[in-house]
């Protein structure tokens, strides 16, 4: 059977080869497209908006016999507060290096994870430790103080 | 209608015997294995085991050609799957309910104990089985064309071994699991070492992105425990399993196991015991010749060398995952698993240490976060996986030590490995390093100058002399590989033995004193 050029072709003639692959192909990178997408989409998923711990803000009234370089640990919090002359101040005992608590000695701060060590004021003396343990921003409400341990202050700061 | 004159009850009544016969036939088509025709059609009709190839040359069934070490990964890995399922009965991946449950699981459940015993055995001879298995098939230069692709799928099951060990460490919610995985989430935040250092980490918190995705929190608590739990019992026992699929299948499809170009030749004595030809032909071949790349055994030298997979190779394969069992349940009897006291978020252990095949990393984790976490080891991770398409060439494919400089320079590398290493740490240990001399230093210099770096720059010029000297990239990479090991043992050892109270070292534990 042959078709003349100027025939009108039926709906149910072949199409060009051409246009199908292109179709074939449009439809194949949509659906790797849609995947995609879908896939980034998933990888929302595991980032939580909202994370699930404890206030970072807390009240701690100090005991009027804390000698001076003696540390304070309000309970339950990774914070050491101390009392001198000049005033009141709050160290973050969590290692800089991998998180580790580090424990008050008499040169100022060791680690027990890694050998890190810190100076009093909580600068690096030794170890791994990338950077210095962070002042925390301390307010002072009459007798309480108020530690909010996400806000870091200047290294000798004291209220 | 009933054939042969039977009555239709008759019938039933012998097919109604005939069941678990017929049954059996059903399952088993080829009938007993007995001929190597039906040895054949035992491997090619069964799905599970029609991964290995129906014949088995006798270079591959050689006990020095693998050790069985390849099966031994596997057999350890089954063992963790059947009892890890087991442990799954009980364990509640909650905070403080977790440490409640393992303590039930080793006190109440009946053979509970010996099951988490067993579980954690057979995942430590599982990391040990699959390191010397890399081992094995890096010294024997097996990862050259056409197996590239199978190291590297290789190195994917290596990784995720680890992953797994890593993330069952935590389960148990006592203080080691929960001090170790402080420490390993806060090196997957170790990028910001760099970007604080460049002042950049406002912009771009790799780390702490990091450590969030791990964590689902911005401490280990209940999100990191069901993400760990989750991790551990799914998504990698998952990715592991199919690893392990596309690893057996291309064993087969790149041409069996590596073999020297004369392997013929020497297993020439051993040949002649066997049946030269086929004694009863199969009737399906696959012509896998002409499909699978490289040389099989069969291109050009007939079957002569080759036996039926069936039994041999199968009765070594079942012996080793019978050695492995030994090994894990003796081990199993004769030591417990250890649990810690409940995890306490205020007081670190002290020494906190990781499962003992990440004190090495814990070590030089000491000396700089995030060269010692994530620096080195993506270095080696990268550089293993790159290993077959650096060397390119065919000397020395498929025998121990093969290649330019061989067992000579391996046994130079050895030397070289535990001299640098011990002397990189005895020098770090007894001299301190850059912060102890000169307080003030930046970071970024502490984080590309350290006894971590030092040691792998040692390494790497060695095995430049190496590539120089033997004229080969073969050599280099037997030099930097036997390097690295012997750095990994050495660290291990360090951290594992020397390490004690604030890591400070010392001669013996029984020197660390009360804390």
């Amino acid at each position: 059977m042959t078709t003349h050029p100027s025939e009108k072709k039926s709906r149910f003639d072949p199409e060009p080869m051409p246009r199908r692959d292109f179709l074939g192909l449009a439809a194949l990178g949509a659906m790797i497209a849609a995947f995609a997408l879908s896939i980034f989409g998933m990888l929302k998923l595991p980032k939580a908006a909202v994370s699930a711990s404890p206030a970072k803000k807390f009240n701690v009234a100090l005991p009027d016999t804390l000698p001076e370089g003696e540390a304070f640990v309000p309970p339950g919090r990774n914070v050491a507060v101390f009392r001198d002359d000049e005033g009141v101040f709050a160290i973050s005992t969590v290692c800089t290096h991998l998180g580790c608590i580090v424990k008050k000695s008499s040169a100022g701060f060791d680690c027990p994870c890694h050998g890190s060590g810190f100076q009093k004021d909580g600068t690096v003396r030794k170890g791994p430790a990338p950077k210095p343990l962070p002042w925390l921003k301390v307010s002072k409400n009459g007798g309480v103080l108020t530690i909010d341990e996400e806000t870091n202050v200047k290294t000798g700061t004291k209220v | 209608m009933a054939a042969d004159g039977y009555s239709a009850l008759h019938e039933f009544w012998l097919n109604l015997r005939a069941i678990p016969n017929h049954v059996y036939r059903a399952m088993f088509r080829g009938g007993p294995p007995k001929t190597d025709r039906t040895r054949s059609s035992f491997i090619f009709g069964n799905v599970f085991l029609h991964l290995h190839s129906v014949r088995t040359h006798l270079w591959s069934l050689r006990w020095s050609t693998t050790m069985g070490l390849g099966i031994m990964t596997t057999a350890a890995f089954l063992i963790t799957l059947i009892t890890g399922i087991l442990l799954m009965f009980y364990y509640k991946p909650y905070p403080d309910v977790a440490y409640q449950s393992i303590k039930d699981i080793h006190f109440i459940v009946p053979t509970g104990r010996f099951m988490r015993n067993i579980h954690r055995w057979a995942a430590n001879v599982m990391v040990i089985a699959v390191i010397l298995h890399m081992a094995r098939a890096f010294y024997t230069a097996s990862y050259r064309k056409p197996r590239e692709f199978n190291w590297f799928i290789g190195w994917g099951l290596l990784v995720t071994t680890l992953g797994l060990s890593f993330t069952g460490y935590l389960l148990p919610w006592d203080q080691l699991a929960y001090w170790a995985i402080t420490i390993g989430a806060n090196i997957a935040q170790s990028p910001r070492e760099i970007t604080d250092a460049l002042g950049i980490t406002a912009w771009a918190d790799i780390g702490g992105l990091q450590r969030e995705i791990l964590l689902g929190s911005d401490k280990v608590g209940e999100e990191a425990l069901i993400r760990f739990y989750l991790l551990h019992v799914m998504i990698l026992p998952l990715a592991l399993v199919m690893l392990m699929a596309v690893h057996f299948w291309r064993i087969r499809k790149d041409g069996g196991l590596a073999k020297p170009a004369n392997a013929d030749e020497l297993v020439a004595e051993e040949a002649k015991e066997f049946y030269p030809v086929f004694t009863d032909a199969p009737t399906k071949t696959y012509h896998l010749a002409a499909v699978v790349k490289g040389k099989t055994a069969a291109v050009g030298s007939g079957p002569e060398h080759t036996v039926p997979s069936m039994p041999h190779l199968f009765y070594a394969e079942l012996g080793v995952l019978m050695l492995t069992t030994l090994i894990c349940v003796a081990l199993a009897f004769v030591s417990d698993a250890p649990l810690k006291e409940l995890a306490n978020p205020l007081v670190p252990e002290n020494p906190a240490k990781a499962p003992w095949y990440f004190l090495g990393l814990q070590e030089i984790v000491s000396f700089s976060a995030f060269m010692g976490g994530i620096g080195i080891p993506m270095l080696c991770v990268i550089g293993l996986g790159l290993i077959p398409f650096l060397d390119r060439e065919k000397e020395g494919t498929g025998s121990w030590f093969g290649g330019p400089g061989g067992w000579k320079l391996v046994k130079w590398s050895v030397v070289v490995g535990f001299a640098a290493s011990i002397g990189v740490e005895a020098f770090a240990i007894h001299f301190g390093w850059l912060r102890e001399w000169f307080p003030d230093i930046p970071q970024l210099l502490i984080t590309f100058i350290n006894p971590g770096t030092v040691l792998t720059a040692i390494y790497a010029v060695y095995s430049i002399w190496a590539v120089r000297r033997y004229n080969s990239t073969r050599a280099g990479a037997l030099a930097l590989f036997t390097c690295f090991l012997c750095g990994f043992i050495v660290l291990t050892v360090i951290g594992t033995y020397f390490r004690g109270p604030n890591w400070d070292f010392f001669w013996s534990p029984s020197d660390w004193g009360g804390h």
